[in-house]
């Protein structure tokens, strides 16, 4: 056939040749999309595949095609992102899905106490995929044990964010061509960071090679047996690697006294135009955002000709879509 | 209650008294309620007998860290539903603590503790009094009125005093009615919003961690205190490998310390949490691997006095929370002879006698109680217990008003087959009428 592709087809082709491959992945089993580590590296060499036949929808006059027609996504979030949501919301309508956005924020007073109850609710309503994002570590996985439908998360407090991670690893193998074999630094504030959890578990599982980088207080040692390697000193290992993704820096940390200011955080740990003259050439610079220019990276870096700043917001959408379809299609099939 | 509560005979069982540094095979008499005799060929004519042949007989089991809810979280247990599920796990003597709400802070409070108890007719139950005013940690409770009502030791479980003058004083004061101080070990601001042991796991799950440190920091104050004040001081449920070589070695320098354990820091380790299970979050919480090991060792050296349970009832609803804002704690009065059996006895780690002095002599002499022996003339309290009895944990079949147990579908050995308080049999496992129903 000739005429222009249709990636609803290629995915689901993307999908039955997955199913079908001797020794291949097998079937995209999972009907929820909890975290990174729960996925083995076919599961994670898939999504990104599906994203690829995906991406051109957006570039398309007609953005959206007919995979999730008649379908349901609830957004629920109860910490505000509007990037997040929003990037969930196109990807579903992309989808021809019906989206709705169920908000709420969390008072200390009902502290998720009807979170159980009220995804029952939802459910309840006739809802295909909720994507939830959450305060609270693991409550994605409190919701997957008591609803039937797709479970997607769109981070959970500081344990993971597996789109986020999924969509890096989608940039850095569109930049570099490959995962497996790239040096990749993390810097910043790692342990209170599920954007590198996630990084680190992909990365891991595809053959890249992980350091966090940043102060001891945001790099704690624990961090090796997961696979990482740690560094406190920034210059000394900033012209090693292929990819360097930096991590928003929280102001409030001041208060809990993880480093003493911004100004001396951002002189030791702070990807300037000056440390930038010293990474490799080619070297890869990403950032989940929003960034704090001048914080944790300048202006000039962020908007220079090595940042995929841009192409990481692009791209969200794409493996988003992904997950979604493949999500759904476990589902349905099970 | 059944036939002649004056005389009962338990005969031909492996009577074990460790408080008499007795194992042998005997007959039990009680009579009017208090242990008679101890031999071989007794006799009760009007009353019954109990054919306890390749049982256990043995004083009552005691546990002196148990969460009772009443007053204030009547949903989760009252001392009624708690005294059930003692007397079903072979517990004859029971302390409740006074995280209550309100918190157990007064002699009327303690005295509202007995009556309720005696109401139930289960188990005796013997409160615990905060250490201060609305558990707050800043003034002193009435301890001295709390003593005259009945209290026997005095603690703020569920957190620790932070300020070291009030510990201080808290000691001095206490060592005048020659009651212990029972601390949950626990510095506050390293543990501030902590949901798990710190470390590798809690990395990686995203959670924040209670380091080890916070316990055993607030254990080596309170020992130059304790040492200090000559005053008794006891380490509530003890989980680090650090906080028993405090102890061990405060035993040492002749310091007036003693601790506890509870089964789960001896069973269950800190990657139990790996699904966000709410029912492994408790507090201290599950350790490490090498924690586990060395409070076993505690246990079988001597360091750890007591076993307990830290019985910790929550509704269904709470404990349904996310991981992070769930409460702490886990449901044990009804499975921790079977795990205590699992984690000490069957590995060898302990024999029966050295279990049962662990659940019976030890605990009575840390809170002064006249119980956990069966010498002549003592409360006719006795748990005769099956010690290759097999059983799976179902806890749809607890008679606690709680479910939150992570042991469901454990098979065990070891279970209590009738628990006799004051010469009454108040649990008997072959005729037990079904638990009621809860939702």
């Amino acid at each position: 056939m000739s005429g222009p592709t249709n990636p609803v087809l290629d995915a689901k082709r993307l999908v039955a040749e997955a199913h079908s491959a001797p020794g291949g992945p097998g079937v995209w089993p999972h009907r929820n999309l909890l975290s990174l580590e729960s996925l083995s590296a076919d599961d994670i060499r898939l999504v990104l595949d599906t994203a690829l036949a995906f991406e051109d929808v957006s570039t398309r006059s007609v953005k959206k095609v007919p995979a999730l027609r008649g379908r349901v996504v609830v957004n629920l979030f109860y910490e505000d992102s509007t990037r997040t949501k929003t990037s969930f919301t196109l990807a579903a309508q992309r989808l021809s899905a019906d989206i709705i956005d169920f908000s709420e924020k969390t008072s200390s007073s009902n502290k998720g106490e009807s979170l159980r109850d009220t995804v029952r609710n939802i459910e309840a309503m006739g809802v295909d995929i909720i994507v939830v994002r959450h305060p609270a570590a693991g409550a994605p996985h409190l919701i997957a044990r008591n609803v039937k439908c797709c479970v997607i998360n769109a981070g959970d407090g500081r344990h993971e964010h597996p789109t986020q991670g999924l969509l890096d690893l989608y940039t850095m193998r569109q930049a570099k061509g490959r995962i497996a074999g790239l040096k990749v630094a993390i810097v910043g504030d790692v342990v209170n960071s599920r954007v590198a959890r996630s990084n680190l578990h992909g990365l891991l599982k595809l053959g890249a090679e992980v350091t966090f980088v940043g102060p001891t207080t945001l790099v704690p040692r624990a961090f090796e047996s997961m696979g990482a390697r740690l560094c406190h000193d920034f210059d000394a290992v900033i012209d090693q690697f292929d990819v360097i993704n930096m991590l928003r820096i929280q102001k409030e940390r001041v208060s809990s006294n993880v480093f003493p200011s911004l100004q001396e955080y951002s002189r030791l740990f702070g990807l300037t135009n000056e440390r930038m003259r010293r990474a490799k050439p080619d070297v890869l610079v990403m950032h989940p955002g929003p960034i704090n220019r001048g914080v944790e990276m300048s202006g000039d870096v962020a908007d220079g000709q090595k940042s995929a700043v841009l192409k990481q917001v692009t791209n969200g959408l794409a493996v988003r879509m992904a997950v979604m379809f493949l999500c759904k299609q476990a589902s349905e099939n099970s | 209650m059944d036939g002649d509560m004056s005389n009962l005979l338990i005969r031909n069982g492996r009577v074990i008294d460790p408080s008499q540094g007795m194992d042998k095979s005997a007959d039990v008499l009680i009579e009017n309620g208090r242990v008679a005799a101890i031999g071989n060929g007794l006799t009760a004519p009007n009353g019954k007998t109990i054919d306890a042949t390749g049982q256990i007989v043995c004083p009552g089991l005691i546990d002196i860290h148990v969460h009772l809810r009443e007053p204030g979280n009547e949903d989760a247990e009252t001392i009624a539903s708690g005294s059930a599920a003692a007397a079903a796990g072979g517990f004859t003597s029971i302390a409740c603590m006074p995280n209550t709400q309100p918190a157990l802070d007064n002699e009327a409070m303690v005295e509202f503790v007995f009556r309720q108890a005696a109401r139930a007719g289960l188990c005796n139950v013997y409160p615990i009094g905060a250490i201060t005013k609305r558990r707050e940690g800043k003034e002193l409770a009435e301890m001295g009125q709390m003593v005259r009502a009945g209290a026997v030791g005095f603690s703020d479980d569920g957190a620790g005093v932070a300020d070291p003058a009030v510990m201080l004083r808290a000691l001095q004061y206490a060592k005048m009615f020659d009651r212990p101080i029972i601390q949950h070990c626990e510095d506050a601001s390293l543990a501030e919003g902590g949901a798990m042991n710190a470390g590798p796991t809690a990395l990686r799950l995203g959670l924040p961690g209670i380091p080890a440190m916070a316990e055993e920091m607030m254990i080596q104050r309170d020992l130059l205190l304790a040492a200090n004040t000559q005053a008794r001081y006891h380490v509530a449920h003890i989980s680090t490998a650090g906080a028993v070589q405090m102890v061990r070695e405060g035993k040492r320098r002749k310091i007036q310390v003693t601790t506890e354990v509870c089964p789960h820091h001896l069973l269950l380790t800190d990657d139990c949490c790996d699904t966000y299970d709410t029912n492994y979050k408790m507090n201290p919480p599950l350790r490490s691997e090498a924690d586990v090991e060395a409070c076993i060792a505690g246990v079988a050296d001597g360091t750890i006095d007591c076993l307990v349970t830290d019985h910790a009832p929550h509704d269904r609803a709470r404990k349904e929370l996310d991981f992070q804002n769930a409460p702490f704690g886990i449901v044990g009065l009804e499975v921790a002879l079977g795990l205590f059996v699992k984690a000490l006895v069957t590995p060898g780690h302990l024999d029966w006698p050295g279990l049962i002095a662990r659940m019976t002599v030890n605990p009575a002499r840390v809170l002064g109680l006249a119980k956990g022996t069966l010498g002549v003339g003592s409360d006719g309290d006795v748990t005769i217990i099956d010690p290759n009895r097999s059983w799976t944990v179902d806890p749809t079949e607890f008679r606690s008003l709680s479910r939150n147990c992570p042991y469901e579908g454990w098979e065990l050995r070891g279970r209590a087959m009738q628990t006799v308080v004051g010469g009454r049999v108040v649990f008997d496992l072959a005729t037990a009428a079904p638990p009621v129903a809860v939702a």
